[in-house]
């Protein structure tokens, strides 16, 4: 019971420590409570595909944000291995909020790169919460770099509420920066797949997501601005992030339906935290399976594709007649 | 208990808007009374101060384009409404107040323009149009137009002027970003030059694309340029900001911008850069005129800032502390 619960989990949580008292009380006075144990866990599992098969988008939005959720360096340690940690953009300094190296993917060289938060206030102290500075985009890209030049595929780990916005980081250029990886990201000739892990936000997240491949996870979301930003600027009142939420289509499977990833990597049910096991082991397949379908097809025929990809983003019309792209 | 009660007459803006305020101008800057006429005429620079007012699309156009060479290009994409937004009002809705308020199908103008005789593509975003914001429809221009200038081999110039993505639209607004950096990946590739002109404000998902991407980058004096707009660090980082801060001068100082050019000298400035990076030669008009340093020109055309905030404005630095804050 040490996993904090959410909002919409008070009945799960309840049902829980129900039965957990049963057991406890049937231990300890050795009573037969199986029958009741099973009824119970009937309603549980129940309960539990009722509230996780239909969460609301704000509800994602707190199960991405979750304190437990797997971050990139479980990722990392979980679905690769031999991890050579690389440090610094040779330029001002190592960005903590931003991991990255060399590690094996099914046993094959790859570089990968992610946001990575810290699980307590010290950590973050040191991660920035996941919210890079220019230097995190710059060692990023210096890493991708690195990765071309030796041919290895990249792989990218996303899962930040936005780039940090602070006075160093204006100075030092986070527009620059993000966009540099953006156009540097569309100019690479090894296979590239971006995993949303956890909050995709914004351009901050945008900065290691140009890819060959964009995956989600089930419960990740991914949007222009955090709901709440969104509703303090349109609906001009915090109150209004639900609404925001909702309208913004952040969830995986609105980003799937609109085109604008290839994928949605299933969680166990209840989120990644659940069971950390599970959620590395399904986004060790997907995304070991979409670097052996890029590896595939030639440097230039994956940049067309993904150029491609690019340039059909996005719906507008045509005046005077009303035509879909 | 009153006997009688004297009824409120509130000013109407009617009444106000009688005033002859299409004769003169109050400078925002310095407070200097203008002729309007001759604000117009000094391309909305304030004369005394040389603040620069913002522009319509077409004015700057006018400003960049040699007489009669400007075909607009891509003027009939308008946006879809893709996810059916509905805030405190239908997107549609604002997308048609837009429209009817600036002529313009949405945030950015594109075409092809003959520059000093260059052949250039250009594009000039409007920030009148739902806040110069980026949607699908400013995606689609700005690559169309950056796809028009690989295939002529012509230099492209984008004149930026942005509050960034376009909320309405969602992650596609900010895919919008992706994509634009995709277009100008193929134009890096094809050396072909790219020149940004960023003007007051140009922040977000523009800058943090093809607003930061110029093989040159150029700002108008005394713009606000930035990733992220000043009140949201403000409550980041539960400061004030130092003055200065984001604008043209903080961004020249940091190595973000080549230069900062007044209005006046855009033009000219852009065509001396075009020639160097085509490897043309310098006109026989300019080589006898001795043409200056651009930057050197450009100071020369602007007078001293007179009032003391201009001042503080123009030479606003953060303190050492200040910078080492975050």
């Amino acid at each position: 019971m040490s996993t904090p619960h959410l909002e919409f989990e008070k009945d799960i949580a309840e049902l829980e420590a129900q039965i957990a008292r049963l057991q406890a009380m049937a231990r300890k006075q050795g009573l037969e409570a199986g029958r009741e144990l099973r009824v119970l866990e009937r309603r549980l599992e129940a309960l539990r595909l009722e509230a996780y098969r239909n969460l609301t988008p704000v509800e994602r939005v707190q199960l991405a944000r979750h304190p437990k959720r797997p971050y990139a360096l479980d990722y990392i340690e979980g679905a690769f291995t031999d991890f050579v940690e690389l440090h610094g953009d040779r330029l001002f300094r190592d960005d903590e909020a931003v991991v990255g190296g060399w590690a094996r993917l099914e046993g094959r060289t790859v570089m990968v790169i992610g946001h990575q938060k810290g699980r307590d206030m010290k950590q973050n102290l040191r991660r920035n919460f996941g919210m890079p500075h220019p230097e995190g985009y710059r060692k990023a890209l210096r890493l991708m770099r690195l990765a071309e030049k030796f041919g290895h595929p990249i792989v990218t780990l996303i899962d930040t509420p936005g780039a940090y916005p602070g006075i160093g980081a204006e100075e030092r250029g986070q527009g620059e920066a993000i966009a540099m990886n953006l156009r540097e990201m569309a100019r690479l000739r090894v296979p590239t797949v971006a995993v949303v892990i956890g909050e995709g936000g914004s351009g901050g997240a945008l900065a290691l997501g140009v890819a060959d491949r964009v995956l989600m996870l089930e419960n990740a979301t991914y949007s222009v601005i955090s709901p709440e930003g969104c509703a303090a600027i349109l609906w001009k009142t915090n109150a209004a992030k639900d609404k925001a939420a909702e309208a913004m289509k952040i969830t995986a499977a609105d980003l799937a339906a609109l085109g604008v990833i290839d994928e949605v990597v299933p969680e166990p049910l209840g989120g990644a935290h659940t069971d950390p096991a599970q959620a590395v082991a399904n986004l060790r397949a997907a995304v070991a399976r979409h670097v052996a379908e890029l590896e595939r097809l030639s440097p230039e025929e994956r940049r067309r594709r993904r150029w491609e990809k690019y340039e059909r983003m996005g719906v507008w019309r045509e005046e005077p007649a009303a035509v879909a792209p | 208990m009153t006997w009688f009660r004297k009824e409120k007459q509130k000013l109407r803006a009617a009444d106000r808007r009688d005033l002859p305020t299409d004769v003169f101008d109050k400078c925002p800057e310095c407070g200097e009374i203008l002729y309007r006429a001759r604000l117009e005429q000094n391309v909305n620079v304030c004369p005394t101060c040389g603040h620069h007012r913002r522009i319509a699309a077409d004015d700057y156009i006018r400003l960049l384009a040699d007489e009669g060479s400007f075909e607009e290009t891509e003027a009939e994409l308008r946006s879809a409404d893709p996810l059916g937004f509905v805030d405190l009002k239908p997107y549609t809705q604002r997308l048609e107040a837009a429209e009817r308020a600036t002529g313009r199908g949405d945030a950015v103008v594109t075409g092809l323009a003959e520059l000093e005789g260059i052949p250039v593509a250009l594009a000039v975003m409007d920030f009148e149009f739902i806040g110069g914001s980026m949607g699908s429809v400013v995606g689609e221009k700005i690559a169309r137009v950056a796809r028009r200038a690989l295939d002529e081999r012509r230099p492209l110039i984008i004149v930026s002027a942005s509050g960034g993505a376009r909320m309405m639209e969602g992650i596609l607004s900010l895919m919008q970003m992706a994509k634009t950096s995709v277009a100008l990946a193929e134009l890096h590739e094809a050396g072909i030059p790219y020149i940004s002109v960023l003007t007051n404000p140009t922040t977000g998902g523009v800058t943090a694309s093809y607003g930061m991407l110029g093989d040159v980058n150029l700002a108008e004096p005394g713009a606000l340029i930035g990733f992220a707009g000043p009140r949201v660090i403000e409550q980041t980082i539960k400061q004030e900001l130092p003055s200065g801060f984001q604008r043209s001068e903080f961004l020249l100082e940091h190595g973000m911008v080549d230069h900062i050019v007044d209005r006046r000298m855009m033009k000219a400035t852009l065509a001396r850069l075009l020639r160097h990076m085509l490897g043309l030669p310098v006109p026989a008009a300019a080589a006898e005129g001795g043409a200056a340093e651009p930057a050197a020109a450009a100071a020369a055309a602007e007078p001293k800032p007179t009032t003391p905030r201009a001042r503080r404005r123009r030479n606003g630095r953060p303190s050492r502390e200040e910078r080492s804050a975050d």
